[in-house]
């Protein structure tokens, strides 16, 4: 009895010590310096980071990410549920750029001495934001400045061109059971799709939906009637874009977009991610939106 | 309400009772048949928006220019249709799977039919494209298949030390089959993107927004063969309900009145998960309340459930589409919201 004690006196001692040799490890950094070893676990925000050139110093992204091409070669390590905080740990990142969700992760990284950057999806605002604190996090600051500064002028331009245009009452779709109406995911009246539709020039009809995304029933689908229906597909890893899809919306003839053939198919995975391709994408909402504008 | 004859069956002697098992079937199916009908026509009456009826009924204005009649016909009334169809299937699955187990606990999903049917899903909506065999598109026919292919296994590990089947162990080997394929359906959820990970929640929620008859008309068959096999049951079911041995003894051919109760049992309920996900609590809230209306014989709570499970998924349905509208709250959500707390205050008032 009396040496299981001593053993576990030693045992918590010894966590003791290398507890506080680890945190005095993490005092000796300097805690603003440009990180070397960053960590990922957002693909809007490895997009980010690649873009303003802190590319060559993430070390690892999460199991989501596929651009830009670098990534392919990183060890992935985990996601939004399953980060591998094992393997994040051994890597020795000196910043760790979470979700906002991952609060738990992000006070274990922070308890070990990690700097962790989080992060929420937001507004388009939102991203240009982030863009910059990026830059101040990773010592770019003067082309994360410049990164924002491009989109916004892509973004305006795009607005600029379909200026004055009627703007069709739109009907964002980015998820749907394919050949069937089941399981419909459209943009609400908030958040970056939102925003990029407006900006694109389309009037979203489910503006009034304070949510990011809206679950529209058939029922709602035939009375909000949009003029345009949008449909953007990430076209992911596993799923191909599914051969010669059975025309669903045909059986909802009276819905103006589907009897004016107005229905629009858009995929790349650029097209829902509120990262540095935003302007690029909402120039394609705008295309697909406004054809005669950019003739 | 409807009044329904609730005459204490046991101070009756047995000849009475049985000449009156007739009036009472009428009168139930009378009953608890109207309820059903006036809720169907009723319900595709109703909805988040208001539409003309005579509008959407007038011949004169082309279909693909009414938006009421393309409300009434394309949204509202496969809906109400399928709702009545899966409701009724799983309702009466219940009682059958709760009289053949001897379990009041039983659901239509006890047995692993509907895990299979969500696993089949779950593959097609993660790694799938789009077929479809025949008028089955291609979730409802990878779920169909793997009701089927659960179905067999549960019958055969229950069936592997003779030809009857061992009611306690079709039980646990029905209950570990579910939780193993549980755990293959959150594997396969673990490795989906975000956006299929989207579709294949939507779809465990259960819908029955299908939008168009061809789903229907795929199921309909399925459902139809299933309640031909239930018409069969309710004698047997009687005495299985009271015991194996006590029903043999009085003719009853168990092991195939067993296998007729498990496949018919399975098939309705493959038929209701492939057509509208699995909506849970119908299959269990319903036959218990018929009990508590009708009492315990099967020839009339089966009938009665069947219908009473019509009448309640379509109601369930309305309050999903309407009660927050325009946004809508998926039905299997609403039939548990309503049956969870509707059966543990059952419980309590039996207790």
């Amino acid at each position: 009895m009396a040496a299981r004690t001593q053993k576990l006196i030693a045992l918590v001692a010894l966590v003791f010590v290398v507890l506080s040799l680890d945190t005095s490890r993490a005092q000796d950094k300097a805690p603003l310096s440009a990180p070397r070893r960053i960590v990922s676990l957002v693909p809007a925000i490895t997009e980010m980071l690649f873009a303003i050139g802190a590319g060559p110093q993430v070390v690892a992204v999460s199991s989501y990410d596929e651009f830009p091409p670098e990534v392919k070669a990183l060890p992935k390590v985990g996601a939004l549920i399953d980060p591998d905080t094992e393997r994040i740990l051994a890597l020795r990142p000196d910043l760790v750029v979470v979700y906002g969700s991952q609060s738990e992760l992000g006070k274990q990284l922070e308890r070990s001495g990690h700097r962790a950057f989080s992060y929420r999806h937001g507004g388009i605002a939102t991203t240009l934001d982030t863009v910059r604190d990026l830059g101040v996090a990773t010592g770019h600051r003067a082309e994360a400045d410049k990164l924002a500064s491009s989109i916004q002028t892509r973004l305006d331009a795009v607005r600029d061109r379909v200026k004055g245009r009627p703007q069709p009452r739109t009907m964002l779709i980015f998820e749907r059971q394919p050949g069937t109406l089941r399981a419909v995911y459209a943009s609400g009246g908030v958040g970056f799709l939102n925003e990029m539709l407006t900006i694109a020039g389309g009037k979203n009809v489910f503006a009034d939906v304070s949510r990011e995304s809206a679950q529209p029933s058939i029922e709602t689908m035939l009375t909000r009637a949009p003029e345009v229906i949008l449909e953007v597909r990430a076209a992911g890893l596993i799923e191909k874009t599914p051969s010669p899809e059975p025309d669903a919306w045909s059986a909802l003839s009276s819905i103006p977009a589907v009897k004016n053939k107005r229905v629009h198919l858009l995929t790349g995975d650029y097209l829902v991610v509120p990262g540095p391709r935003l302007a690029a994408a909402t120039e394609a909402y705008a295309r697909a939106l406004h054809p005669d504008a950019f003739k | 309400m409807i009044s329904l004859d609730s005459a204490d069956e046991s101070s009756a002697p047995r000849s009475v009772r049985r000449a009156s098992i007739r009036g009472r079937l009428i009168s139930t199916v009378i009953g608890f048949g109207t309820l059903a009908v006036v809720t169907c026509v009723l319900a595709p009456l109703v909805g988040s928006t208001s539409i003309s009826l005579t509008r959407a009924l007038d011949p004169s204005i082309p279909f693909d220019q009414n938006v009421d009649a393309q409300i009434f016909f394309v949204a509202r009334l496969p809906r109400v249709l399928a709702g009545a169809l899966v409701g009724s299937a799983l309702a009466a699955a219940g009682v059958v799977f709760q009289a053949m187990l001897r379990n009041p606990l039983a659901t239509p999903f006890t047995l692993g039919v509907s895990a299979g049917a969500s696993l089949g899903a779950m593959l097609v909506i993660i790694f799938g494209g789009a077929f479809a065999l025949g008028p089955l598109s291609a979730v409802p026919a990878a779920s169909l298949v793997g009701a089927g292919a659960a179905t067999a296994v549960v019958y055969w590990l229950a069936t592997r030390h003779g030809h009857a089947i061992s009611t306690s162990v079709l039980l646990l080997a029905g209950v570990t089959l579910n939780s193993f394929l549980s755990a293959l359906i959150m594997f396969v959820q673990y490795l989906a993107d975000f956006a299929q990970v989207y579709r294949a929640a939507r779809w465990i929620m259960g819908d029955l927004d299908i939008g168009s008859y061809d789903p229907l008309i795929a199921s309909l068959p399925l459902v139809v063969v299933a309640f031909g096999l239930f018409a069969l049951l309710p004698s047997s079911l009687n005495l299985l309900s009271v015991g194996k041995d006590a029903a043999a003894a009085r003719g009853v051919d168990v092991p195939r009145a067993q296998r007729l109760a498990f496949f018919s049992a399975s098939l309705a309920t493959a038929a209701a998960v492939s057509l509208a996900g699995p909506i849970g609590f119908v299959g269990i809230v319903v036959p218990h309340l018929v009990r508590l209306l009708v009492g315990v014989d099967h020839r009339i709570v089966l009938p009665a459930s069947a219908l009473f499970g019509a009448a309640f998924l379509v109601a369930c349905d309305l309050l999903a589409r309407t009660l927050l509208s325009p946004v809508e709250i998926p039905v299997g959500i609403v039939t548990a919201m309503i049956g969870g707390p509707f059966f543990l205050w059952l419980l309590v008032r039996k207790s």
